[in-house]
């Protein structure tokens, strides 16, 4: 008996590894019938869409996936969240391309929009003929459009620029307080802004400073310009351009003063910055008034105030598309006109205060309650809906955003907080961009 | 079917046991390695089989898994590393012979990566190897409570990484951090300990340190019980003191040990990575405004993952494991060299 007991262990074991080796091997495989069990043999009967998304995009936080599955009984929706978009978006471009692994929808974030046009443009479905393209800002469309007309992705949201400010520490450094007539002031011109900086920093109240980083002003300041760092035909143009030169003036302006926090935009002690209140304003897009509300808290309440920024800009915003590799492509479709409509853009924004990319939504949009108490009931929608509607038409290119990274977080923050001069800034920064186009 | 070996081992089987009797007994008292009788039969056959090709099944999941998660993407990253292949566009590679390699020896990016980790790896390495030494020996004395002490030296090791980081970052942080709280009552003026260049190095390898001491305290604690007491018993009689018989019996005895800590940090410090990463908060693949802690790790992500360009950054990655070749080539010099010595 010892034998069999031996044996049918031995066998055991081998029977295991080989349970394991093959369980592995089977994971390397291709996927391909996970859809299939959801739709046709699961218990429900349900279609399971996912939908990939990164940071907050608001639409689980405004009810939009409740509502759907509500709408269509045989649909749920799940949503796959990664945080930055610096992970996302790189993880997002190999699984397009090996043509598995995608979401039904996958989200785009603007800085990565050209290159999805560009270089992926065949792994996206043509949502041009499915929907009334008409109901998109020009600019929004024609982003995530190729030269032969295929539209790859809806626009969601935009990021019109206004100018946040405190109120209280306005008041205290002796300068205006009234938001049409600080609008008034710094009109037409970011270096109108950065010079009234110098007289708050005058009679600052102490601990505090303007505004949070040099790099916050030059990408306000570039978001209202209309020669970016690409030409129309997607040449790299940046050391030539006349925007990136007036917002890198102005940002040199900040980081050789010492009206800048030094502090570095979405690191944890710009958030502290925000509670604490160490900085006076911040180039403030709308989907930035969520995130002073959360940071600062209580103790903000109804010092924050809202003007309009010195020029129509745009910074940030999204778009969803629909990938080619989806198992539910047709419902994927569906959901995400759907999502996108005017509609539902308005209910995000009334949740989440991100801006609708489609003009129809501005009439009836109604901020929050709450936001509009929190920003000392400043006219939130009339403020950025006037931004929204001049935006210049801007050209992107594919290392959009390495170029920006290289000229905010190497040339000014060396400027910044490394003492050095504006010209080895540049340089640095210059060297760094060759590096980045591989010259 | 009769083999030499089989052959010669007959007789002890057939002295041992009856035929047909428990081969599972016979192989109890035998050891592995003796074949029942019955030579020919389907049964010996299965056995030989058996005894032959169980262990390479046994060992064999974790070829597999080297193969198809290490091996393969070893030789496809050699492969990329000749190519100009953008992260956009993963099917239009093009043939770019040594042009990435030579790309790399040429951009001061690289060097000052390559100079970058190796003094990040000094600041971290030499000063935890060195503490974790005197931590061992500290620990190696009658204590009250040794495994608490032990279990609080560990704990570090085991907190992830990200959290520790993102503690540490809180801690130098220039405004308000508590780090500058500390030193502006000697009365330091603030550091920006993440952009100077030797202070984020500082800051980096501190995190590095804290994270790895108390793994090798372990590691050399365990090295120490293992030396006979009669060694010290016998110094103690000469007259050595606690510090000459740290000296001239616990290093000596310690010698391998220490050597393999040795080339585990440096494996370490030659990969750090995570660290600095996170550190760097927003954008920190760049690791710092003036790259003043990026290191070879932080580089090869950068350009792979920040900047798209895989081509690079597998040449990168190829050109760290030369590195680590080279270094683990050094340390086998070494090695025979201490022995020869011995």
């Amino acid at each position: 008996m010892r034998t069999s007991t031996r044996r049918s262990r031995r066998l055991a074991a081998i029977a295991a590894v080989a349970a394991m080796t093959a369980g592995l091997l089977a994971g390397c495989s291709k996927d391909s019938n996970d859809g299939k069990s959801d739709s046709d043999g699961g218990g429900s009967g349900k279609t399971q869409l996912t939908i990939g998304t990164f940071g907050v995009f608001g639409y689980k936080q405004a009810g939009l996936y409740d509502e759907y599955m509500k709408l269509h009984p045989n649909i749920s929706i799940k949503e796959n969240v990664t945080t930055r978009t610096d992970v996302y978006w790189p993880k997002t471009l190999t699984r397009l391309q090996a043509g598995s692994g995608t979401d039904d929808i996958q989200a785009i974030e603007v800085g990565n929009i050209t290159e999805a046009v560009q270089t992926q443009a065949d792994k996206f479905v043509d949502l041009g003929k499915e929907v009334d393209k008409s109901q998109w800002l020009g600019w929004k469309l024609s982003q995530a459009t190729t030269k032969d007309g295929k539209t790859i992705a809806l626009g969601t949201d935009i990021g019109p620029m206004a100018i946040c400010y405190r109120k209280d520490l306005f008041a205290k450094a002796g300068l205006e307080t009234d938001r049409t007539k600080l609008a008034a002031q710094w009109k037409g011109d970011w270096a109108k802004y950065v010079d009234l900086g110098k007289t708050y920093m005058k009679k600052a109240p102490s601990g505090t400073k303007f505004v949070d980083s040099a790099s916050s002003v030059y990408n306000a300041a570039l978001g209202g310009e209309s020669q970016r760092y690409y030409d129309k035909d997607g040449n790299v143009i940046w050391d030539k351009s006349t925007g990136v030169k007036k917002s890198w003036n102005a940002a040199m302006t900040v980081a050789t003063s010492n009206m800048s926090a030094k502090l570095k935009q979405f690191d944890p002690t710009w958030d502290q910055g925000f509670a604490k209140g160490s900085f006076a304003t911040v180039a403030c897009p709308a989907w930035m008034m969520g995130y002073i509300q959360e940071k600062s808290g209580d103790a903000g309440k109804g010092k924050w105030d809202v003007a309009a920024a010195p020029t129509a800009a745009n910074w940030g915003g999204s778009f969803i598309g629909v990938p080619t590799a989806g198992k539910h492509q047709k419902e994927a479709v569906a959901l995400a006109k759907w999502l996108t409509a005017p509609e539902q853009q308005a209910k995000v924004f009334a949740k989440q205060a991100s801006f609708p990319s489609t003009p129809g939504a501005y009439s009836s949009l109604t901020p929050a309650a709450a936001t509009t108490e929190y920003f000392s009931n400043a006219p939130i929608t009339q403020i950025f809906g006037d931004s929204a509607k001049t935006i210049p038409v801007q050209y992107f290119g594919t290392k959009d955003q390495p170029i920006g990274t290289a000229i905010t977080d190497v040339g000014i923050l060396q400027v910044e907080q490394k003492g050095k001069t504006p010209d080895q800034g540049w340089n640095a920064a210059k060297a760094e961009i060759k590096d980045v186009l591989g010259q | 079917m009769t083999s030499s070996k089989q052959a010669l081992a007959q007789p002890a089987t057939s002295a041992d046991a009856a035929p047909g009797s428990q081969p599972g007994a016979a192989r109890g008292a035998q050891g592995r390695g003796t074949p029942p009788q019955h030579p020919g039969s389907w049964r010996s056959r299965l056995y030989r089989w058996d005894m032959k090709a169980s262990p390479y099944a046994f060992i064999a999941p974790f070829f597999i898994i080297f193969g198809a998660f290490g091996l393969v993407p070893l030789l496809y990253t050699a492969w990329y590393s000749l190519h100009n292949v953008q992260l956009s566009g993963l099917d239009h590679q093009t043939w770019a012979g040594l042009d990435n390699y030579k790309n790399l020896l040429s951009s001061e990016f690289f060097w000052n990566a390559l100079e970058n980790t190796f003094s990040i790896g000094v600041i971290s390495t030499v000063p935890q190897l060195l503490m974790a030494l005197g931590i061992a020996h500290l620990l190696n004395y009658r204590l009250r409570g040794s495994t608490v002490w032990r279990v609080v030296m560990l704990t570090p090791y085991a907190t992830s990484v990200a959290a520790a980081t993102l503690v540490f970052t809180l801690l130098y942080s220039w405004d308000g951090g508590m780090v500058n709280w500390l030193l502006h009552f000697v009365g330091v003026h603030p550091i920006n300990w993440r952009e100077s260049d030797w202070g984020s190095q500082f800051a980096v390898s501190s995190i590095v340190i804290w994270r790895w001491t108390g793994y090798n305290a372990l590691i050399y604690l365990a090295a120490m019980q293992a030396i006979p007491t009669d060694l010290y018993e016998s110094a103690a009689l000469d007259g050595a003191g606690r510090w000459q018989q740290f000296r001239h019996v616990t290093i000596p005895m310690l010698r391998p040990t220490i050597l393999f800590t040795v080339v585990v940090s440096t494996i370490g410090a030659t990969q750090l990575f995570g660290e600095p990463l996170l550190f760097g908060g927003v954008s920190g693949s760049k690791g710092g405004s003036a790259h003043q802690y990026q290191t070879l790790g932080l580089y090869m992500y950068d350009q792979g993952w920040g900047i798209g360009n895989l081509g690079k950054a597998s040449a990168i990655a190829w050109t760290m494991f030369l590195i680590l070749l080279i270094i683990a080539a050094v340390n086998l010099l070494i090695t025979r060299r201490l022995r020869k010595s011995q």
